[in-house]
């Protein structure tokens, strides 16, 4: 199995570097970018949610906070190493923090919702609130409604005058969603992912078998968190400005929508998802005759009527019920599979 | 002395409008185990009913007591029909749908009223209480929350309408074996719970300048308040909406209105820490 495992790997590798370097050819990198970062940003719900089944609905205070520790630390600072190790690193020990509330709560689904989302608006309110000269966090002014603009973008670690930016920036953060891509994999093919997955399943059956489910369910949160902080800490670097926006429920509300359209329970889903949508709502904001929102809306809500697994779980069945027959496996035999395929993604 | 008063009415006004805006929110939810996060998206078309039949000619008083809650109760009643019948027992589906839903209908009010602040003035007029200057119309809005609560209590206690409901809700099966379409019960709980969203917004409208994203300042009052609440409909709204109107109005006193709003968000947090069935999945437990 693991021999099949290193085949996939090298297939995902080829043809990321495929897609990475053919993508700038038919939209700017600019662009690129945002959608590779919004990626990244839907993996950690992903990661969460599709194989964790904690519904998350603050994956972008997570977000938010990446992209302000950046803000403020580089600011701080003045270079860009130890602000993005930072920028991951406080939204991962928030979230820890939070989780180990909830968890050791035992709070399950809509009571875990609230809390999250209000923890979300909480951020919102405070940094929305926050243009005052008081509000300062070393040399960082808050800025309130304003954000934080001007501070320094991401440099080659050492040298903090040679900025990357532009197409340099669009390849880093390409290849730091490959390396978050296969980090993911690692960890669901650990023992870790796996005993993960089971709560998913069966959280009581899981706890029976010895398993402490509650912290193993705070480090997947955090895990998370990190991921969605590094993608934040990119946003940063890209819009070279941080604004309150970042943590608004519309923020959230979409990240979930990228994951549902995508497919749960997949790596590749909740990025295709994510790039998919905003590109398409990239095209939208080209025209005023519909608006923006009420198409989001209706692609929601159709998706859940219709196709609530996602995009890349319906292509990945209809493929194996057309050229998957020759395997001549019985029906236990497939369930099996899919069991595995779930957790292979 | 006045002072005082006018706190208490501040109070007292902080926490009828809780009660006010999660009514239609723990209608469908304590009863249906819906969770519509197009809530504040139903109470939005409210507030735009009443301004639309208010500049039609209509006197306000009508337009947002009966036309508000019948227009947003029949779109309610569509959007049950088309979307949220599929989904019963399927919380999570339910939510991201109505989320999806609530998406849809800020899209619909941006491309029908467009994107910009419109609002009518407050049909009563304030009066000075010593130093301070109270709103009349706080006042109308603790009287109509009063009311309804009573209202809801009396339907769903004492009336068969109210016991057909509330079996429905509890046994579904049971309610259909005795001749009952649990079908129509929900559609018409429904109904109910939209039209309360709609009374809401509607009433709540000449106090706020009404765009078509003012319902996400709602939603998460309401769900908190009704989540917080627990498994009792009116008692669980009672006592929640109590709760947070109070530490909302302590800290906006003391403090500043934006740490009023974050006491309440931080107090919802412990709250469902302590108590994650919610007050009432602790204490009054069994009453309405």
């Amino acid at each position: 199995m693991s021999r099949s495992w290193g085949r996939q790997d090298a297939a995902t590798i080829v043809a990321a570097i495929v897609l990475i370097w053919l993508m700038p050819l038919l939209i700017s990198t600019y662009t690129l970018t945002v959608l590779v970062i919004y990626g990244m940003l839907a993996l950690s719900l992903g990661l969460i949610w599709g194989f964790g089944g904690i519904l998350c609905f603050g994956q972008a205070a997570f977000f938010g906070l990446g992209a302000y520790t950046y803000a403020i630390a580089a600011i701080n600072v003045g270079e860009s190493t130890l602000p993005m190790i930072l920028a991951v690193f406080v939204p991962a020990l928030f979230a820890a923090l939070l989780g180990a509330m909830m968890f050791y709560g035992r709070l399950t689904d809509v009571y875990l919702g609230v809390i999250t989302l209000v923890v979300t608006l909480i951020l919102f309110k405070f940094v929305n609130s926050s243009a005052g000269p008081q509000y300062v966090i070393g040399e960082a002014r808050l800025g309130g409604f304003n954000g934080i603009p001007g501070f320094h973008t991401l440099n080659i670690p050492g040298q903090p005058d040679e900025y990357i930016w532009g197409d340099a920036l669009y390849y880093v953060c390409a290849v730091a969603l490959l390396a978050v891509y296969f980090l993911v994999t690692w960890l669901l093919r650990s023992s870790f992912g796996r005993i993960a997955i089971g709560i998913r399943e069966n959280e009581t059956r899981v706890s029976l078998m010895g398993y402490d489910v509650r912290a193993r369910k705070t480090i997947l949160f955090a895990i998370g968190a990190a991921i969605a902080g590094l993608a934040g800490a990119l946003f940063a670097n890209w819009g070279e400005i941080v604004t309150p926006g970042l943590f608004s429920l519309g923020q959230s509300a979409e990240i979930i929508i990228w994951c549902i359209v995508g497919g749960l329970g997949t790596r590749l889903g909740p990025i295709i998802g994510a790039a998919g949508l905003a590109y398409l709502k990239f095209l939208l904001g080209q025209q005023s005759l519909i608006d923006n929102t009420l198409i989001m809306g209706i692609i929601l809500v159709l998706f859940v009527l219709f196709l609530p697994k996602g995009i890349v779980p319906a292509v990945a069945s209809l493929w194996k019920a057309s050229f998957g027959r020759r395997s001549g496996r019985k029906s236990a035999g497939r369930r099996h599979m899919r069991r595995v395929d779930s957790a292979n993604g | 002395m006045d002072l005082s008063f006018v706190i208490l009415v501040e109070i007292f006004y902080a926490v009828a409008s809780l009660a006010l805006i999660s009514a239609g929110l723990a209608v469908v939810f304590g009863m249906m185990k819906v969770i519509n996060l197009a809530h504040g998206e139903f109470m939005m078309m409210g507030g735009y009913a009443t301004i639309t039949a208010v500049h039609l000619g209509v006197n306000v008083f009508v337009a947002m007591l009966i036309i508000a809650p019948l227009i947003v109760g029949l779109i309610g009643l569509v959007v049950e029909r088309l979307v949220i019948r599929h989904l019963y027992g399927r919380l999570v589906d339910t939510m991201l749908a109505t989320w999806g839903l609530s998406l849809f209908f800020i899209g619909m009010a941006t491309m029908i009223f467009g994107n910009t602040t419109t609002s009518i003035t407050t049909p009563i007029t304030g009066f000075a209480v010593g130093d301070y200057q109270i709103n009349g119309y706080n006042f109308f809005i603790i009287f109509v929350s009063a009311v309804l609560l009573i209202s809801m209590y009396v339907l769903l206690k004492t009336t068969r309408i109210g016991l057909i409901a509330r079996g429905t809700m509890q046994r579904s099966d049971m309610a259909a074996a005795l001749g009952y379409s649990p079908d129509r019960i929900y559609m018409a709980t429904f109904f109910c719970g939209s039209a309360l969203s709609g009374l809401a917004g509607a009433v709540l409208a000449p106090l706020v300048g009404l765009v078509p994203t003012s319902g996400g300042a709602y939603i998460a009052k309401a769900f908190i308040t009704v989540i917080a609440g627990g498994p009792s409909l009116i008692v669980g709204l009672i006592s929640s909406s109590s709760l947070f109107g109070v530490v909302n109005q302590i800290f906006t006193f003391g403090i500043s209105p934006v740490f009023g709003d974050v006491a309440l968000l931080i107090s919802a947090v412990i709250l469902l820490r302590l108590l994650p069935q919610g007050v009432t999945g602790k204490f009054f437990k069994g009453k309405m």
